[in-house]
């Protein structure tokens, strides 16, 4: 767990880039700060690697200050990424991410065995530990850079910005294996973004600061969309919020009507299309959130969503107005 | 002009005083320890000037000023507060090759990426480590270039040597010119230039060696 204990930071020359912030990243889950543009956010992710010192207050990692600690045996136990992931130009990819484990005392032959194992970890198969970084796209670079920050299996992770140098086809790749990764891996995270769709993403927590480094609201993703805190929150979680807040509950507790003849189904009892031929255009399963379901109502040409058990057999129906009804009387149990 | 006094075999003997290959020798003695002196001084200055920032009027200024000083002016000056000698010549010559080697490795230190800086501290290296497993190889390419000029100058000014009794390939100009055996001039205008390209090749090469491919 990584504590902010009534953390401030003044710049020199005045300018308050932290005000009294105290909140808790718990251990093994990913924290995302997000906030407009100078709120703060990079200096609260560098005061915990102790590149920025607080002006006053403390930060803790598991009950230790961090501040009486020697800052290089400190750096190397907290994973670093940084946007444009800031490799090494002068060294192969191989070594870049064997950098940590070397410093940390392990021979050259081991480092670049252990580095090669993350390199596959992060989706880059062996032709490219002998590249150099200026030979990589960015996404690669990307995967680099947090394959390096991960090499020495540190407990705790700072990510400042670490998809926002990508184009956004590639940025889902990489947070869908970031997403994967961190399902293995149980770090604690510290992420940074300015992209509030990012944090909600990826992030079992979210912080939301507002200029002057004042904290706006903590909270999981789906209490920050159904419950903002003020007015500055509700519009920087977005327009579009309550739609969003649909993706953190499953269908499971949607009611289905039984099937009805208009649907036709293959021997197999999977559905194939509607009875005068429109398709049914994609189906659910209970495990799928009701954003999804919302959508294959909204774009059914009959208006129902079809759900299917895990074997693809339809099993009920599910009439937009059924589904209107489940999201308001949702909302009334909010 | 003609060539009949660099293509003469005696003057290409070993063993006789003052033929051009011992005269090559003392000529690339000036030039290298030149080069080291100035090294060992001025690269330390301008690597700190870089790192930290400060001082940085001096790292430019130098560069300015030592372009604009006469080295034969220099050397005489320094014969007459110091009488002949090696040591009043390597001063001039040594004065000549600083400002190019501290500036480049001022401006190596400058313009590098602070991201990636940035990334060898915040992943837990020390201070010196930073410096030389990160700083160093990442500015080497620009500090190469200014050693390479200083080199290119000092082969082409270690001629002033003669001026003042030493040897150097500057002997066959002053003496040619002395005795108006023009074909002794050009022969040593012809060896200073191909010792000059010779010695950039090699520190081509050295270039080539000691950076990583991955800045090329
Ligand atoms: N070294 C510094 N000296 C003085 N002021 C600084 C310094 N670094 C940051 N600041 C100021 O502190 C505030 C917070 O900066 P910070 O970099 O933490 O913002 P941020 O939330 O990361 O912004 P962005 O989204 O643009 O990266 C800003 O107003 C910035 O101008
Ligand atoms: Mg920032």
């Amino acid at each position: 767990m990584i504590t902010f204990d009534d953390v401030v930071k003044v710049y020199p020359g005045g300018s308050t880039a932290v005000d009294h912030l105290s909140l808790e990243l718990p251990t093994g889950k990913t924290t995302v700060f997000v906030g407009p543009s100078g709120c703060g956010k990079t200096t609260s992710l560098r005061m915990i690697n102790r590149m920025i010192n607080p002006t006053s207050g403390r930060i803790l990692i598991d009950g230790q200050d961090v501040a009486g600690q020697d800052d290089a045996l400190l750096r190397r136990k907290i994973g670093y990424v940084i946007q444009h992931a800031g490799l090494f130009p002068h060294r192969t990819v191989l070594d870049n991410v064997a950098t940590v484990p070397m410093l940390l005392g392990k021979s050259r032959k081991e480092a670049r065995t252990a580095a090669l194992g993350l390199l596959e970890r992060v989706g880059l198969s062996a032709e490219f530990a002998s590249r150099y970084p200026a030979q990589l796209s960015g996404g690669q670079q990307q995967r680099v850079g947090v394959a390096r920050a991960l090499a020495a299996d540190p407990p705790v992770m700072l990510m400042d910005e670490p998809f926002s140098a990508v184009d956004p086809v590639v940025r889902e790749g990489l947070h869908r294996e970031f997403l994967r990764l961190q399902k293995d891996l149980g770090k604690t995270i510290a992420m940074v973004t300015h992209d509030i769709d990012e944090a909600i993403k990826l992030g079992d927590v979210v912080v939301i600061l507002r200029q002057g480094g004042k904290l706006a609201q903590i909270g999981t993703p789906q209490e920050l969309l159904d419950h903002p805190a003020d007015e500055f929150v509700a519009e920087f979680v977005g327009r579009d919020r309550g739609l969003r807040s649909l993706s953190f509950d499953t269908a499971a507790g949607l009611p289905v009507r039984p099937l009805t003849a208009d649907l036709l189904l293959d021997e197999a009892g999977r559905p194939v299309s509607w009875g005068d031929g429109e398709p049914t255009g994609g189906t659910f399963t209970v495990e799928d959130s009701l954003r999804l379901v919302t959508d294959l109502a909204i774009t059914s040409p009959v208006g129902i969503a079809v759900r299917v058990d895990a074997n693809g057999k339809a099993d009920g129906l599910v009439p937009h107005h059924d589904l209107v009804d489940h999201l308001a009387e949702r909302r009334a149990a909010k | 002009m003609n060539l009949s006094y660099l293509f003469d075999a005696a003057h290409w003997s070993l063993t006789a005083d003052g033929s051009i290959p011992q005269l090559i020798l003392s000529h690339v003695w000036y030039v290298v320890l030149a080069l080291i002196i100035g090294t060992i001084i001025a690269l330390p200055v301008g690597l700190y000037i870089g790192h930290t920032g400060r001082g940085s009027f001096l790292a430019i200024n130098a560069g300015n000023a030592g372009r604009s000083l006469p080295t034969l002016g220099l050397l005489m000056l320094m014969v007459t507060l110091l009488g002949l000698g090696l040591t009043p010549v390597l001063i001039a010559l040594t004065v000549l090759v600083i400002p190019p080697i501290l500036t480049s490795a001022y401006a190596g230190m400058r313009t590098l990426d602070h991201r990636v800086v940035d990334a060898a501290r915040g992943m837990g290296m020390r201070p010196w480590q930073v410096l030389f497993k990160v700083e160093l190889p990442m500015a080497l390419p620009v500090m190469m270039s200014g050693f390479r000029s200083a080199a290119l100058q000092v082969v082409a000014t270690a001629t002033v040597a003669a001026a003042v009794g030493l040897n150097g390939l500057g002997r066959l100009l002053i003496d040619g010119l002395a005795v108006n055996d023009y074909s002794r001039v050009l022969a040593g205008a012809i060896v200073v230039a191909v010792l000059a390209v010779v010695l950039d090749l090699i520190l081509a090469l050295a270039q080539r060696w000691i950076v990583s491919p991955g800045l090329r």
